[in-house]
């Protein structure tokens, strides 16, 4: 059996709790180098939680997860160490308010990796010049769009050269007309060979970018395969109704 | 806590409501006028009570009397002067407020340090401001100042009444002010720590480049409402002996049986106090234009 050694991301029998209330039932998941794994399925099937125990934002209550070879839910890890090697966008962006666009940016990778300002800084312009924000370097988030401040945050979880990318429904604040701005700068990381999961409501983005798409229900993975295959023909009748659910509303 | 004294608080509203169809921020002539002529008619009305008043002559010779209001400024041989005692206040009040400062940040944080092995710590900042925040400040300086001395110390017990005074300002104030920095770095959202943490940023680098910088901006107006206590305060010290500014009137009253060293000083307090407030309302001003009045994305 695969122990994760090669891969990106590797999860084995993950559970979590909160309280009472079971939210990862055991979630077996290998997500390969460059590979664009999205996450879909109903608010509350856990997709969100998942992320954040990747990211040890929340301690997993039983199983394993291996990043790059490395367990990271053995005892004694040292998780900021592990958070370097894994970026995380949010779906509220969470960028500091209190400091322009360039320090954001710059702040993890000068005190965290130890790069000296300068470094550091020309590091960030070079990401902002490539999403088209170079203007917006010495703006506070506040005066930012939404999609604006979400292209911030993916940069500054970029500087930082993470092996994989979190994305957690980074769409989902914002208004209809800037999501696409948002979905390209994505597609950028996909096409370059970034190793992504992501959580999202967006199918035809999902359907569009994914190289294998799971669906969530109630704290497990129902079923997962390549797009083409889940959107068109899903075999777990769950997933068939969660998708003609989402083809009722019109969004896919 | 937090959100007291954010707006601004120099705009007073006109006496009448402004006309319908006008702007409330801009005042339209008819409005002008009325709120002209109702601060007129307050203020005559007021005087009119001070002046008609039947001791009103007495009490403007004790108070008010030109020759001693100058006096007491200055001094005489025998009298201290009030501005020159007052400069033992600035200079309580000054090192009082830096140590303050740090004291009460190292009170919050510890405070707010998760994890079962800093139990003890938490549980002394919780005694502490419990503790300090009760007992009224006169009785800390009488505590301190007659106290540590009485213990025969080595070094502690040799120190002037000033140190002492400053002392207890410190003790007491840090609780207050460590009350204020909490409800700070409590009202920053949990998920600008999560983004810090997520960035690989320790528990400790979050704190000191994400939470603080943003908790301690939010509080400033009412630590200057804590500071602006503490300038007045700064009187008390001299139940242990210190002269400073109320003292020094108080003498001067004492032996020239007038009163206008009372006003002196008064007046002495709330120049003081105006600088530092029209500093703050700078300071936040300044934060308003950097991000934009409000914006919320």
């Amino acid at each position: 059996m695969n122990s994760g050694e090669a891969s990106a991301l590797f999860l084995e029998g993950v559970h979590k709790s909160f309280g009472e209330n079971e939210v990862l039932k055991g979630i077996d998941l290998v997500v390969e180098p460059h590979e664009v794994v999205c996450l879909i399925g109903a608010s509350g099937s856990g997709k969100s939680t998942l992320l954040k125990c990747v990211n040890l934002t929340e301690p997993v209550d039983s199983g394993r997860i291996v990043v790059e070879g490395e367990e990271i839910t053995a005892e004694g890890v040292n998780v900021n160490r592990v958070r370097r090697k894994i970026g995380i966008v949010f779906q509220a962006f969470n960028l500091f308010p209190h400091m322009a666009v360039l320090q954001n940016i710059t702040l993890a990778p000068h005190e965290v990796l130890k790069m000296d300002r300068k470094a550091a800084e020309r590091r960030a312009l070079e990401l902002l010049e490539r999403f088209g924000l170079l203007d917006k370097r010495d703006e506070y988030p506040d005066r930012l769009s939404g999609g604006q401040q979400q292209r911030v945050a993916i940069v500054r979880a970029l500087a930082m050269r993470p092996s994989v990318m979190l994305l957690d429904e980074v769409t989902s604040a914002l208004d209809p007309e800037l999501v696409a701005e948002v979905l390209s700068v994505i597609r950028g990381l996909a096409d370059e060979g970034m190793t992504m999961l992501i959580a999202t409501h967006e199918m035809g983005f999902a359907r569009d970018i994914a190289s294998r798409v799971c669906f969530l229900e109630a704290g497990r993975i129902l079923e997962q395969g390549p797009p083409e295959r889940i959107f068109t023909s899903p075999e777990n009748p769950r997933t068939r109704q969660f998708l003609q659910r989402i083809i009722a509303a019109g969004r896919l | 806590m937090t959100t007291r004294g954010t707006g601004p608080a120099g705009t007073l509203e006109p006496p009448s409501p402004p006309p319908p169809g006008r702007g409330s921020k801009m005042l339209g002539g008819h409005a002008v006028l009325v709120s002209g002529v109702s601060t007129i008619l307050f203020f005559a009305v007021i005087a009119a009570i001070v002046v008609l008043a039947p001791g009103s002559e007495v009490v403007a010779e004790r108070f008010f009397n030109p020759f001693h209001l100058r006096q007491s400024f200055f001094g005489t041989e025998s009298e201290p002067s009030v501005v020159g005692a007052f400069l033992l206040n600035v200079y309580i009040f000054v090192i009082s407020e830096a140590l303050i400062l740090i004291l009460a940040l190292v009170i919050a944080v510890v405070r707010g340090i998760p994890g079962p092995v800093f139990f003890p710590f938490r549980m002394i900042a919780i005694a502490y401001t419990d503790l300090f925040r009760g007992i009224p400040l006169i009785l800390v300086l009488y505590i301190i100042g007659f106290g540590v001395p009485g213990l025969g110390l080595a070094f502690f017990s040799y120190l002037s009444d000033v140190t002492y005074g400053i002392i207890a300002l410190v003790l007491v104030y840090s609780a207050y002010v460590a009350e204020v920095y909490r409800a700070g770095i409590e009202s920053v959202h949990e998920s600008q720590n999560a983004a810090a943490r997520s960035l690989g940023l320790s528990r400790w680098q979050s704190l000191r480049f994400v939470i603080l910088p943003q908790a301690i901006r939010r509080v400033i107006p009412p630590l200057l409402n804590d500071f602006i206590g503490l300038q007045k305060d700064t009187a008390l010290v001299s139940v242990l002996g210190s002269i400073e500014a109320a003292r020094a009137a108080q003498i001067y009253g004492a032996s020239q049986f007038n009163y206008a060293s009372y006003v002196v000083a008064a007046l002495l307090f709330v120049l003081i106090t105006i600088p530092l407030a029209r500093f703050t309302d700078r300071l936040i001003a300044r934060d308003k234009r950097r991000h934009g009045a409000g914006a919320v994305a």
